[in-house]
């Protein structure tokens, strides 16, 4: 069993001051990741990096956004460190898998309808991007709707134990992740592993800092519980705001090291790598809200429980992967707005994505009447 | 009269709304079982925030809260 001293930290992560610190390391490592040259906006963006590495994957070929980002390897293996050394690992699985990666589809499409997950709604704020108020105000009403379902007895059961191999295959997955892209194997000519020349995807801070950073993300994440779909959840649900602390604080200082680092540029047209339709902004977000809810954890919360063996949030990225690689193979993602000489374009998505989201929300809805105990 | 609420392999917040519907239901005694430590904390926050007593056992498989006013 683990010493009286591992169960003081664990007491100490547990406390407002652990989900506090938490937020803040992560309010000033995302803005110096963009410093060092992540997209703006976007020193994490849970949604977004998964999206990248879809395309160098191949599963999309969307030239601007194709990298294997460091950040998420170092969430999932931090997250692995952190169990193991708290005696948290614990392989497990079976809770309504092929729902789990339907969702996980979804939440992807939504996310991808507003450019961005509900981290980089927080960091878009912290710099400026004031349709993030929009994005949360359409991630909350679609947790708002979760929590409903959940009153019903919303459930998609019980996960079991299993065989120890089972719990690693995300981190041996994110192991071969690193490997591809310190070693950038190209298997045929011109194909893949792609590595944008130009666009987002063009634009990462140097490797073994993303890897650094994303790991003592992910170590402190795993051992706070820190989510950013749950913070809205329980504070709806239970008035419990313990998790919002901690994505206050996020933003907080988020904020503060963007203005220290000149990264804040207020308004809503022409943000970088966003778009301001409103209505598509929100209703995304409600999409994302309401499809990380019924999972049970928003994009980040996902890979650190994939990383302390639950297979169910490994089923779930690997569906925001596939989510992904429809989103750009079908078209589906949204465009940011553009300035053509001096005029701004207004992005946003086209009539497919429109009928994607709506077909998401349908699906949500389905699933969030259907699977349920009785209560 | 005790309540036995077994919340082992559900996640959050199934845990903690099985353990506020039971602690509502006026059972003097509430027993919760989880199996993850995040299940443990989440339980413990929200009856403490209530000002119940915890008391946590380990389990082979997990721990059992003792929830008591």
């Amino acid at each position: 069993m683990p010493t009286n001293r591992s169960e003081n930290l664990t007491a100490f992560f547990a406390s407002r001051w652990g989900i506090i610190l938490a937020g803040a390391v992560i309010g000033v490592l995302a803005p110096l990741l963009q410093k060092l040259g992540n997209p703006p906006n976007m020193g994490v963006c849970v949604a977004c990096f998964e999206r990248d590495i879809a395309g160098a994957l191949g599963l999309h070929r969307a030239g601007v956004v194709q990298y294997i980002r460091p950040e998420l390897v170092g969430f999932v293996l931090g997250s692995l460190v952190a169990a193991l050394l708290f005696r948290e690992f614990r392989a497990r699985g079976g809770s309504a898998p092929l729902i789990r990666f339907l969702l996980g589809g979804f939440a992807m499409i939504g996310a991808l309808a507003f450019l961005g997950c509900p981290w980089r709604a927080l960091l878009r704020l912290a710099g400026g991007d004031l349709n993030a108020v929009i994005g949360l105000a359409g991630l909350s009403a679609g947790i708002w709707v979760g929590t409903l379902f959940l009153r019903r007895g919303y459930s998609l059961g019980r996960a079991f134990r299993t065989k120890a191999a089972a719990g690693w295959v995300m981190p041996f997955l994110m192991v071969g992740l690193l490997l591809l892209v310190i070693l950038r194997p190209q298997f045929s000519e011109g194909g893949a592993v792609f590595f944008s020349l130009k666009g987002p995807g063009a634009m990462h801070a140097p490797l073994l800092i993303s890897l650094g950073a994303g790991l003592l993300i992910g170590f402190l994440a795993q051992r706070t519980r820190f989510c950013t779909m749950g913070a809205f959840r329980d504070s709806i649900l239970i008035r419990d705001f313990h998790l919002l602390t901690g994505v206050i604080t996020l933003a907080v200082v988020a904020f503060i090291t963007n203005l220290l680092l000149g990264q804040v540029g207020f308004g809503v047209a022409a943000q970088p790598v966003a778009h301001s339709n409103y209505f598509w902004n929100f209703l995304g977000m409600v999409l994302s809200g309401l499809a990380f809810l019924l999972a049970g954890g928003c994009p980040g919360r996902q890979l650190f429980l994939s990383g302390e063996g639950d297979g169910d949030a490994g089923i779930f990225v690997l569906g925001m992967l596939t989510g992904a690689a429809f989103a750009h193979n079908f078209a589906l993602a949204a465009r940011p707005d553009k300035l053509v000489a001096g005029v701004v374009q207004v992005g946003g998505i086209n009539t497919a994505g429109m009928i994607a989201v709506l077909l998401g929300l349908v699906v949500c809805v389905v699933i969030g009447f259907t699977m349920r105990e009785r209560v | 009269m005790t309540q036995i609420v077994d919340a082992s392999g559900l996640s959050c917040p199934q845990p903690v709304l099985l353990t506020k519907r039971a602690l509502e239901a006026g059972d003097l005694l509430v027993e919760v079982i989880v199996d993850s430590v995040a299940s443990r904390e989440n339980v413990r926050r929200l009856a403490e925030s209530r000002g119940y007593r915890v008391k946590v056992d380990n389990r082979e498989d997990g721990f059992r809260l003792t929830i008591e006013e």
